[in-house]
């Protein structure tokens, strides 16, 4: 669907990196100062690269070699700025209305009407005000209902939840998840927030110095143990597909069936049947080599040592397999050596339900 | 007594005629320096910018001489225009507009080049990625983000043509009816013996007439203000 490749040079900072992204939400991932917005602006046609090659779909946006560079309002792409940009001499309508007087006739993106939009992003009380007297996540809403009705094919979201508070961060997840399977538009999400890009994203492209570390679907770049420096040691952790299969009220617990066996978690707002997508940080994760009896720990998951990685450091993460799912556990190295932890060893993975918060389960 | 002679209301109004014509002929050559001033680099662009300031430093009745030896009817532009399209400034109300035109420039740039540089470029990217052309953008954007900045400049430009005496006078003379301003009215007056009280009659209109300009300037200023912000005015 998109293709990059692009070397650009600004000032001190050099950004050379390659990737393709297909449909569904590709999240771009990494530190400040990686080269998350830097890529943004340049698919955008809002930087120039010095070379390289930028297309969406047959499309081509920027080719060096071809001398191919479509001015940024002939690109067709949507861009939510972390900042929102609305325009204040507007009203919200009149803001939303923008981009589509510009494509009054149809020109082969997503084309949605003012209506749907307006009710997609919940917005209808907001037409008649103006920018400045809207709440954070209010214009970041109407931001992203701005770029959707210019008629794009490709959505760019520079870290949309960076300026707000944990409600509106839930709120606009919310939005952006109806955005991603209900509009179906191909979305590139920048963030540094491993839960963020857990919960949306279908592929991860990981940044680090303006190059590419590591691409992948998301399951499976989380559960890397080398990429856990990029991915930050508090949060790393395993990403699994799960169905619920049980919902108890009583207990305020579900039961979520996944590859490897089952998890109970607390107050997950799902129903019976949905997938969901749970991340499991790899600090909650203790190992055992006998199973455990007479223990409040809910979760034992029965698996083998895949992989045990490096550390210099007291602690090191273990990968299990669980029958095709991957956990990742952070044990101390004197666990390693006590439990003689090595590929090939059978293991009882264990997790404390709390310790999946509603945080880490999101609609897959 | 305040029912105003015919030679004082023809002092008037060519005053109004001449400041408003010198400001509405001067603001898109404002804008457009502005623009350069604020968002391009070129060679020679402090050159441009000293050169657009000179009249704001150079005495009036510099300027004067230098439009007269240029625009007048044996000036190479003058004789040009004169020529191929008819169009005289000398000796001529358009001349008196043309002075107060280039006196006031300074000022118009000045106001619209800082209300231009105040504006997030940001917005206008935005505006870009919706599908909006340069131009679009401008008019779109740009040009509703400034309005405080023009309506500004336009105020003190106007107001400084209406103060406008030197180089007019230099410039194209002093012909009542055709180029004897207000300014040039009172002077005028002040020449002739006996004339006082009629110079003095005029100082009260031309102080009124400034302080009517400063006031309504400040309604437009608050009222493009608080819609460039999006407030409601």
């Amino acid at each position: 669907m998109l293709e990059f490749k692009a070397h650009y040079r600004a000032g001190s900072f050099t950004l050379e990196a390659a990737f393709s992204a297909g449909p569904g939400v590709t999240a771009l991932f990494g530190r400040s100062g990686a080269g998350k917005s830097t890529v943004l602006g340049l698919i955008a046609g809002l930087a120039r690269p010095a070379e390289g090659r930028i297309a969406v779909g047959a499309r081509v946006l920027f080719d060096s070699a071809a001398g191919i560079d479509l001015p940024a309002h002939r690109r067709r792409v949507g861009y939510v700025f972390q900042d929102s940009r609305l325009l204040p001499h507007l009203s919200v309508r009149q803001n939303l209305l923008y981009g589509r007087f510009f494509s009054r006739s149809p020109r082969g993106g997503v084309r949605l009407s003012l209506a749907q939009v307006v009710e997609l992003l919940g917005v209808e009380h907001l037409l008649a005000r103006r920018p400045a007297s809207l709440s954070g996540g209010e214009r970041q809403r109407v931001a992203i209902g701005r770029a959707l009705l210019a008629e794009p094919e490709l959505l760019l979201l520079d870290e949309p939840l960076a300026s707000l508070d944990a409600p509106r961060k839930a709120e606009i997840l919310y939005y952006i998840e109806r955005l991603r399977d209900e509009v179906r538009i191909p979305i590139v999400y920048v963030s540094h927030s491993i839960e963020e890009v857990v919960r949306l994203a279908d592929t991860v492209v990981l940044l680090s110095n303006g190059r590419v570390v590591e691409s992948g679907p998301v399951a499976q770049m989380a559960a890397r143990i080398e990429l856990r420096g990029f991915l930050g040691r508090f949060e790393g952790g395993a990403v699994l597909d799960a169905v619920v299969a049980e919902q108890d009220l009583e207990s305020g617990l579900a039961r979520l069936a996944f590859a490897g066996g089952s998890l109970y978690a607390p107050d997950v707002d799902a129903l019976v049947g949905e997938r969901v997508r749970v991340r499991i940080r790899a600090r909650d994760v203790a190992l055992a080599t006998e199973k455990p009896r007479a223990i409040s720990m809910l979760n034992v998951i029965s698996g083998t040592v895949a992989e045990v990685g490096e550390s210099a450091g007291a602690s090191v993460d273990v990968r299990v397999e669980a029958s095709g799912a991957s956990l990742l556990a952070r044990v101390t190295r004197k666990s390693v050596a006590d439990l003689a932890l090595a590929p090939g060893r059978p293991v009882f993975a264990l997790v404390k339900a709390v310790a999946i918060d509603r945080h880490s389960v999101g609609y897959a | 007594m305040w029912i105003l002679t015919p030679e004082e209301s023809a002092a008037l109004v060519l005053s109004l005629k001449v400041a408003f014509w010198s400001v509405a002929a001067s603001l898109p050559v404002a804008v457009a320096l502005a623009w350069l001033l604020s968002r391009k680099r070129f060679p020679g662009k402090s050159l441009l910018d000293a050169i657009v300031h000179l009249p704001l430093v150079l005495p009036p009745v510099v300027v004067g001489y230098f439009l007269l030896l240029a625009f007048g009817r044996r000036g190479p532009i003058g004789a040009f225009l004169d020529e191929f399209f008819g169009i005289s400034f000398a000796f001529s109300w358009t001349g008196a507009a043309l002075a107060s035109a280039v006196m006031g420039l300074p000022l118009l740039v000045r106001a619209v080049r800082q209300s231009l540089d105040a504006v997030d470029r940001g917005l206008e990217s935005a505006a870009a990625t919706l599908g909006a052309s340069p131009a679009w953008v401008f008019a779109s954007v740009t040009l509703p983000l400034i309005l405080p900045g023009i309506v500004t400049g336009m105020v003190l430009s106007f107001a400084r043509s209406l103060g406008e005496f030197g180089a007019t006078i230099t410039f194209v003379s002093n012909i009542p009816g055709e180029t004897q301003t207000l300014p040039l009215a009172i002077y005028a007056f002040t020449q002739v013996p006996g004339g006082d009280a009629q110079a003095l009659r005029l100082c009260i209109l031309a102080i009124l007439l400034s302080l009517a300009a400063l006031m309504a300037s400040e309604i437009l200023v608050r009222r493009a203000t608080a819609r460039a912000a999006g407030r409601d005015a």
